[in-house]
């Protein structure tokens, strides 16, 4: 029986996953073939879906951007023995997009089914969560720390560090959260995980339980992603019928259960003390810091509270030696990270590699440059927090401290890429506009600054004393900056700053004189 | 949404008491009346209070703190689009905005025979695949205007 793969990634159904498998499987039926329809995740080569992936003694065969009127001619080509097809990329496997990356945390996704415990441990899984209940506690928060890994949220902080406080800190009860309000435009590393291999998931909470002495987790989802929700819950049944969690965590003696919850279109919930505020059931407003979650977090409890990337890489991290993973990478930016490449781009989709590809190469040489073809202007990385970056920064290498010396961060791993049609004004006074609309309200910088960075910036548009205006902005920018409790008041100046440091043109439109055609 | 009954203070009590149990139970508790009426019913405020023991201006914070939890029902059928940044390098707000003129709706407006409510969401994750959309919780992807009057007719129709 050929194995056939129709990936059930969010973004493969919405460009027609989900018509491409009906379409296969009416013409299998018709046809009179039995195949195996395996709903894999997504390989990551987003441009290239719905792809199609089939078992061949000699590898899987995937078939690009397929529709369901193409589906016959597949047959007739004889693909479900990997049959040459206009549609066909060959091995998926020795497509350049995927051999050159280097694969740790993502490097069952796409590839298995994410809802069979079996295939994942086939693939490897499991090891990590064997390795700590054999090395115990206190090391495995050792190796995490020798690791070098960095919380892949954004701000980059130490993970190990964070699980050795929140272990010393003296308490009833600890609780691990992760943070999968995964709300930066740009962004899915997050939920392409959790579609694609949710155990991993499961396997670094438990771990990090296990590390730290806690025996609940909360994964605190994202309303936007309904799809993801479902692979979550049904992964979550799968791990507790077979002892994964539970009182018993595979028969370890180790107590641990994981409950999901569903935000509610608040985006400062990603902010890890408004989501706990959230997770309690109050309004996701910021708490003052310190007390650090880590001492002071859910219920009142210590707490870990780590995005979704840094617990899925602790099952790695536990398998193959904390070593290893700092081998990869440059500076203090050690190991992997899962690049989403995304926007106006060509290739758009998750690429994971080794810190230090310079931003050029990403956009690229990787991503083949704009989907539209005309030149790159700018390429917002890290988030709607990110500054813009323009072409003439492509050099700078990617990892935490590169960037923040051009004023910009890595954040989560998004690029958003932009071509030369875009108004940077309008950018900036977007920026202020969703900091606006999202600000929790605790903080009036950021409250009633954000409101007025749009008034101001719409002065400058029309033409009204912009150079005043201008700097009022700047100081303004200033003001937020400094004045903010979270990085979304603190940040969201980011954006604007760039755009009018590396696009001061596109402010100043209004007095210029129009150029001659 | 299609699939929501009226409002039921009894029905609303049950699934407060099936949720109590859990830890910080209020937003579950919210979403599952949502889930069930089609939206947060400001009747269920003072009930919902006096089960979680908070104040009812508390329990108001909450309710209103989160753009998901709908003060009146939507149409039969809810469309998100996205307006971040990854969808706006697509065109995205050209698109919405020529789209909402063309049925008559502003953003958050739902259309006079009821079939269809419009959202602006702020990313759904798609973004390899801009400009991206939520419609009745099924994602599309490269949303142009093609797709989309073909959603509204299809809405009206359903």
């Amino acid at each position: 029986m050929t194995k056939i793969y129709v990936p059930r990634d969010m973004a493969a159904l919405a460009v027609g996953a989900k018509r491409v498998l009906a379409a296969i499987e009416k013409e299998a039926a018709a046809r009179g073939e039995t195949i195996q329809i395996i709903r894999n995740g997504s390989r990551g080569l987003l441009w290239l879906e719905p792809l199609v992936e089939v078992e061949t003694p000699e590898g899987r065969i995937g078939y690009g951007n397929v529709k369901p009127s193409d589906v016959p001619s597949l047959f007739d080509a004889g693909f479900l023995k990997g049959g040459a097809h206009p549609l066909s990329i060959g091995k998926v496997e020795e497509h350049p997009y995927w051999a050159k990356q280097t694969r740790v945390t993502f490097e069952r996704v796409g590839i298995i089914d994410p809802v069979n415990l079996d295939d994942y441990v086939a693939h490897g899984g499991g090891q990590g969560l064997a390795k700590a209940f054999e090395i115990g506690p206190a090391k495995v928060i050792e190796e995490v720390t020798k690791s070098g890994l960095r919380g892949r949220g954004g701000a980059g902080f130490p993970a190990g560090i964070k699980w050795k406080t929140v272990a010393d800190a003296p308490a009833d009860r600890r609780y691990v959260v992760t943070n999968a309000d995964e709300g930066d435009s740009g962004t899915f590393a997050d939920r392409m995980v959790m579609e694609g291999d949710p155990f991993v998931l499961i396997e670094g909470m438990t771990i990090c339980g296990y590390a730290i002495g806690a025996s609940k987790g909360f994964i605190y989802l994202r309303a936007e992603y309904p799809q993801c929700a479902e692979v979550l819950t049904e992964a979550l049944e799968a791990a507790r019928k077979a002892g994964w969690l539970g009182e018993n965590v595979r028969g370890s003696g180790f107590a641990f259960d994981i409950e999901l919850r569903i935000g509610a279109g608040a985006y400062v919930c990603g902010e890890e003390t408004s989501l706990l505020e959230s997770l309690e059931g109050h309004r996701g407003i910021v708490r003052v810091k310190p007390p650090l979650p880590a001492h002071v977090g859910f219920m009142g409890r210590p707490t870990v509270v780590n995005n979704v990337l840094t617990l899925a890489t602790a099952p790695a991290i536990l398998a193959k030696g904390g070593e290893y993973y700092a081998s990869l990478g440059v500076g203090r930016s050690r190991g992997t990270m899962p690049l989403q490449i995304a926007g106006n781009v060509k290739f758009g989709g998750l690429y994971e590699t080794p810190f230090g590809l310079t931003l050029g190469e990403i956009v690229n040489d990787i991503g083949g440059g704009t989907l539209t073809g005309r030149p790159v202007r700018a390429v917002q990385c890290g988030g709607p927090l990110g500054a813009y970056v323009p072409p003439s920064l492509f050099d700078t290498p990617f990892d935490y401290e590169a960037f923040q010396k051009h004023d910009s961060l890595i954040g989560h791993g998004g690029l958003v890429v932009f071509d030369d049609t875009v108004d940077m004004a309008q950018m900036a006074r977007f920026g202020m506009e969703f900091c606006a609309i999202e600000s929790c309200g605790k903080c009036t910088p950021c409250r009633i600054g954000s409101t007025r960075g749009v008034e101001t910036i719409d002065k400058i548009v029309e033409g009204v004393d912009v150079e005043a205006n201008i700097e009022l902005l700047s100081d303004l920018c200033n003001t937020m900056k400094f004045g903010s409790l979270c990085a979304l008041g603190g940040f969201a100046p980011y954006p604007v700053e760039s755009a009018l440091r590396h696009y001061p043109e596109d402010f100043r439109k209004a007095t210029l004189p129009a150029a001659a055609e | 949404m299609s699939g929501a009954v009226p409002w039921n203070e009894a029905r609303a009590q049950e699934i407060i008491d099936a949720h109590l149990g859990l830890e910080g139970p209020a937003l579950p508790i919210l979403h599952a009346i949502q889930e069930e009426f089609g939206y947060v019913p400001e009747a269920v405020v003072p009930q919902l209070a006096q089960s979680l023991n908070i104040s009812r201006a508390e329990m108001h914070g909450v309710v209103t703190f989160y753009h998901d939890f709908r003060h009146a029902p939507a149409g039969r059928h809810v469309l998100k689009l996205c307006r971040a940044e990854s969808c706006q390098s697509m065109g995205s707000e050209k698109i919405a905005k020529d789209f909402l003129e063309r049925i008559e709706l502003e953003w958050g407006g739902t259309a006079n025979d009821g079939s269809l409510t419009v959202e602006a969401v702020y990313c759904l994750g798609l973004c390899a695949h801009s400009p991206g959309a939520l419609y009745d919780g099924e994602p599309i992807g490269r949303v142009d205007a093609e797709i989309l009057d073909e959603l509204a007719s299809e809405a009206q129709k359903s």
